[in-house]
């Protein structure tokens, strides 16, 4: 892992040097954005944020046996119910002249539009897992697919009826109003020194939402019967259908929850941060591309949504300190998505590698045997579970 | 006949040596300082348990693999065998258990396959198949030459195995477990040519783990077990017993004691059943069988010939397109599995590996594939209590005396009897009522299979019904109190298993009456 991060580095600075960068000059400077000071670091973790909860998701998925691919669909069906129910609540539970009162929370209208966009976006991945499960229809395409559908609907939503009444006729920027004070989630700062640690940057409550989420996953996917389901179905479809598990029903509920997540991702980017829905059109206009990283988060987390905390935190300070890297030495944009690319390729294939040597080791050993009695000493080969314990 | 020629116009090899042969693989020696020979005009038997070494072993002749100590003399001298090539060049071929044909090709186009032609780079499949039909005149070993492998029953394409050999100028034939994949007549057969193959000047090794067939074959039995060389004696000195003895390192039960059956109440019933096979023709046709508690009903057959959709249909893995399964008196005809676990049947699948465990899960998951929602494994039937699982396992691998290092271990670190255990001791710790049994010693030792057939016994007498699927007749016959016989999808016979006539069980399973 730590070579194939060097290797990427090394492989990254050959391009700097072509573009007459100083490599070791921008490599500092990225990790000056990433993690240099209070707010680089606050930065880092709002970006891994949703990366985080997406990457929960897929890691649902996966380990159910299903790819999805459908994360910024996902997103974006879960940030527009979230934005719907927080906006009519607001209205309904907050006066106008309260609207912007400074600290204001309200319990009711956060857990609504949280769960109208877990739902949301459960429901946009389940039907990926209902055609999947009944139809035979790939997944990846179909996820790939309800991407694109996603991303009209909310161009023409946010140029529609969730367009911002005060922007009607002036800008036409779609975008929907702002949220009242009492939907959105709270800014996070820790008691450490004064003024807190995080408390003058962006840092909001959704961090924590997803690392308690990580953790209860985990449970669900290895302390519970619904999870070993999952887990079954995941590795071995006969022998699950044989074990009397309802194989469609989990190939459904696996790829539900891996849409809820990405839906939680998408509303809690509103409620957190954006405190309104906006894109500029683009296919990741709003999402950032969170419903992709999520995805590589998930991978190099190695499957376990526990992993995916620190993967997702190592993405996101890669965003951001690319960002910075770009400023500091004027470097063309796509050379920094040209770097996250190679850190990417680098890193998952080196995962590969290992996975593929091992499996190679295992086969070696079973060559002795003409039929299926693995080798001599068992012991030698049972390898750590990840995650059963 | 040191001068003479083999009747295929080769030199025979009057004497193989191989002195000291040691193999290493990662952790596990395969082979520690063997000694083995073979003669022209000898059949060598090499018989062991699996993973006694005795494939490392013929392997290293073959050239595939290579000792990392000891030498092999041929005729004397000594000889390096880097490839299969090189062993082919010094008159070494090797029947491989599963075949090495291309079906859609013909049986010329298949032993030509590799070999230079003698019109360079024109075809010359017109030599070969007169080649062809000249070598399986002398050894009488009809085959057409013109006709596509596909076409072919398992017995020829054995034959078409050995033929490539011989064309290729072999004097040692190697037979990896030839006997495995053959009916009862065709075993005859194979026998026959084996003998002509022997008095004709040809060294021949037969790899195999059954005893009868080594005795009735073999001139010599060298024993081999855990990469050591046990001992080599003549058969006309070896007794199953003794042999048994010397592969378990322990003696072996091979007849069992079987108390007279108490069978009573129907617990399955099917009456009119058919099924397709995974290629969409007929699997199952029109079958009906009544199994009752406390007996074990054998249905024996060769491969493919509907076995698995009987097994399937039985326990909701197949959807029955006509007909009607009972157990206990309800009608479960494509009931979902779930149902018939509940209602106590147990299944210890023909593909243990694919539909009988999850490799990547621990053992203990493993134990709990069927109730791991159950209550007594479960809160609420939500979280699982992983305590009691692990307790109930380890008394399981205790009962069964499975070998793993831990009730953690992944499956697929297991070897093949021990995963076979596995099933065993989940299926019939869910006290079934009724049991499939499909293939349960396929691939397993003998001490294992010594074991499993103990229990199925113990499990009849406690009154559950035992179907019975096997391919193995020996085992068909040690176990069963009736036996049917199945061929392409139909029960084709059915007998009390008393002094039946194994040829007349043969020729049901190949179609004959």
């Amino acid at each position: 892992m730590i070579v194939a991060l060097v290797l990427a580095l090394l492989v990254a600075s050959v391009l700097l040097l072509a573009l007459n960068a100083n490599p070791l000059e921008a490599y500092a400077a990225m990790w000056e954005g990433a993690a240099g000071k209070e707010n680089a670091t606050a930065e880092t973790l709002v970006k891994a944020t949703p990366i985080l909860f997406v990457g929960i998701g897929i890691t649902i998925a996966f380990r159910g046996g299903m790819i999805n691919i459908g994360g910024e669909g996902q997103m974006i069906a879960g940030a527009l119910a979230g934005v719907t129910i927080a906006l009519i609540l607001g209205e309904m539970r907050v006066p106008p002249e309260l609207a912007k009162e400074k600290g204001a929370f309200d319990l009711i209208i956060v857990t609504c539009s949280l769960i109208g966009g877990f739902l949301a976006g459960a429901l946009y991945g389940g039907l990926a897992g209902f055609l999947k499960a009944y139809f035979d229809v790939n997944e990846i395409l179909s996820t790939i697919m309800l991407n694109q559908i996603a991303v009209q609907m909310m161009n023409f939503l946010l140029n529609g009826i969730l367009l911002d009444p005060a922007e009607a006729g002036v800008n036409n920027i779609p975008k929907t109003a702002r949220l009242v004070t009492a939907a959105q989630l709270p800014r996070l700062s820790l008691p450490i020194g004064d003024p807190h640690l995080f408390a003058r940057t962006r840092l909001h409550w959704g961090l924590i939402i997803a690392i308690v989420l990580a953790v209860i996953i985990y449970i669900f996917l290895w302390r519970t019967s619904l999870g070993y389901r999952i887990r079954a179905v995941g590795e071995n479809q006969r022998a699950s259908s044989y074990a009397g598990i309802n194989v469609k029903r989990q190939m459904m509920f696996s790829m539900f929850l891996a849409g809820g997540f990405a839906g939680l991702a998408g509303v809690v980017q509103v409620l957190g941060l954006q405190y309104r829905l906006q894109t500029d059109g683009s296919p990741a206009g709003f999402t950032g591309a969170a419903g992709f990283n999520g995805i590589v988060a998930a991978l190099f987390g190695g499957l376990n949504p526990i992993g995916a905390i620190p993967a997702a935190a190592f993405f996101g300070g890669l965003l951001v300190g690319a960002q910075k890297m770009q400023r500091e030495l004027g470097v063309p944009a796509s050379l920094i998505t040209a770097v996250n690319g190679l850190i990417v390729v680098f890193v998952v294939s080196s995962e590969i590698f290992i996975l593929q040597r091992s499996k190679r080791r295992v086969s070696l050993q079973e060559t002795p045997d003409n039929l299926g009695s693995g080798g001599g000493k068992p012991a030698d080969r049972a390898s750590p579970d990840e995650g059963s314990g | 006949m040191t001068d003479n020629l083999l009747p295929t116009g080769h030199r025979p090899i009057d004497k193989l040596d191989m002195i000291g042969i040691v193999k290493r693989f990662p952790g596990v020696l395969a082979a520690d300082k063997i000694d083995f020979d073979v003669k022209s005009g000898e059949i060598h038997a090499l018989l062991g348990e699996n993973g006694a070494g005795k494939s490392t072993l013929m392997k290293m002749l073959y050239g595939l693999y290579h000792p990392d100590e000891g030498e092999i003399l041929i005729n004397g001298s000594q000889t390096a065998i880097s490839n299969p090539q090189d062993a082919i060049g010094h008159g070494i071929g090797m029947i491989h258990q599963h075949f090495m044909l291309v079906p859609s090709l013909t049986v010329a186009e298949n032993i030509a396959l590799g070999m230079k032609s003698s019109r360079g780079p024109r075809l010359d499949l017109d030599v070969v198949s007169r080649r062809v039909i000249e070598l399986s005149e002398i050894y009488n070993l009809k085959v057409n030459p013109d006709l596509p492998i596909w076409q072919l029953a398992v017995g020829e394409q054995q034959r078409v195995e050995i033929l490539r050999a011989l064309y290729k100028g072999a004097a040692l034939l190697i037979l990896d477990e030839p006997t495995a994949v053959l009916t009862p007549q065709e075993v005859d057969g194979l026998f026959r040519i084996l003998n002509q193959l022997a008095d004709d000047g040809h060294a021949l090794v037969f790899i195999s783990h059954k005893l009868h067939e080594v005795l009735e074959i073999s001139h010599r039995v060298t024993v081999l077990r855990d990469g050591r060389r046990v001992n080599s004696i003549p058969t006309s000195a070896a007794t199953r017993p003794k042999l048994a003895e010397m592969m378990v390192g322990r003696p072996v039960l091979l007849e069992y004691e079987k108390n007279a059956a108490d069978a009573q109440g129907d617990r399955l019933v099917l009456d009119g059943v058919s099924a397709l096979s995974n290629r969409g023709t007929v699997g199952l046709d029109n079958v009906s069988l009544r199994l009752r508690g406390g007996e074990i009903v054998g249905v024996a057959g060769v491969s493919g010939n509907g076995q698995q959709e009987l097994a399937q249909c039985i326990t909701g893995l197949r959807e029955a397109t006509d007909g009607k399964v009972v157990v206990d008196g309800i009608d479960v005809t494509n009931a979902p599995p779930s149902r018939l676990n509940a209602m106590g049947l147990s299944y210890i699948p023909e593909e243990r590996m694919i539909d009988g465990v999850i490799k990547e899960f621990s053992v203990a998951e493993n134990y709990v594939l069927q109730d791991h929602g159950h209550p007594k494994f479960t809160t609420a039937r939500i979280f699982m209590l992983f305590r009691k699982i692990r307790e109930a396992c380890r008394q399981a691998i205790k009962i069964y005396e499975i070998k793993t290092p831990g009730t953690e271990t992944l499956v697929k670190s297991l070897s093949g009897g021990n995963i076979q255990k596995l099933v065993l001791a989940r299926e019939l710790s869910r006290a079934p009522g009724v049991l499939i049994a499909a293939q349960p010693t396929r691939g397993v030792d003998i001490g294992a299979t010594e074991y499993i057939h103990q229990r199925l016994l113990d499990e009849r007498d406690n009154g559950t019904a035992i179907l019975l699927i096997s391919e193995d007749l020996d085992e068909i016959r040690a176990l069963s109190d009736r036996i049917m016989v199945m061929y392409e999808g139909q029960i084709v016979g059915e007998v009390e298993n008393v002094d039946v006539d194994i040829e007349h069980l043969g020729l049901l399973m190949t179609g004959g009456s």
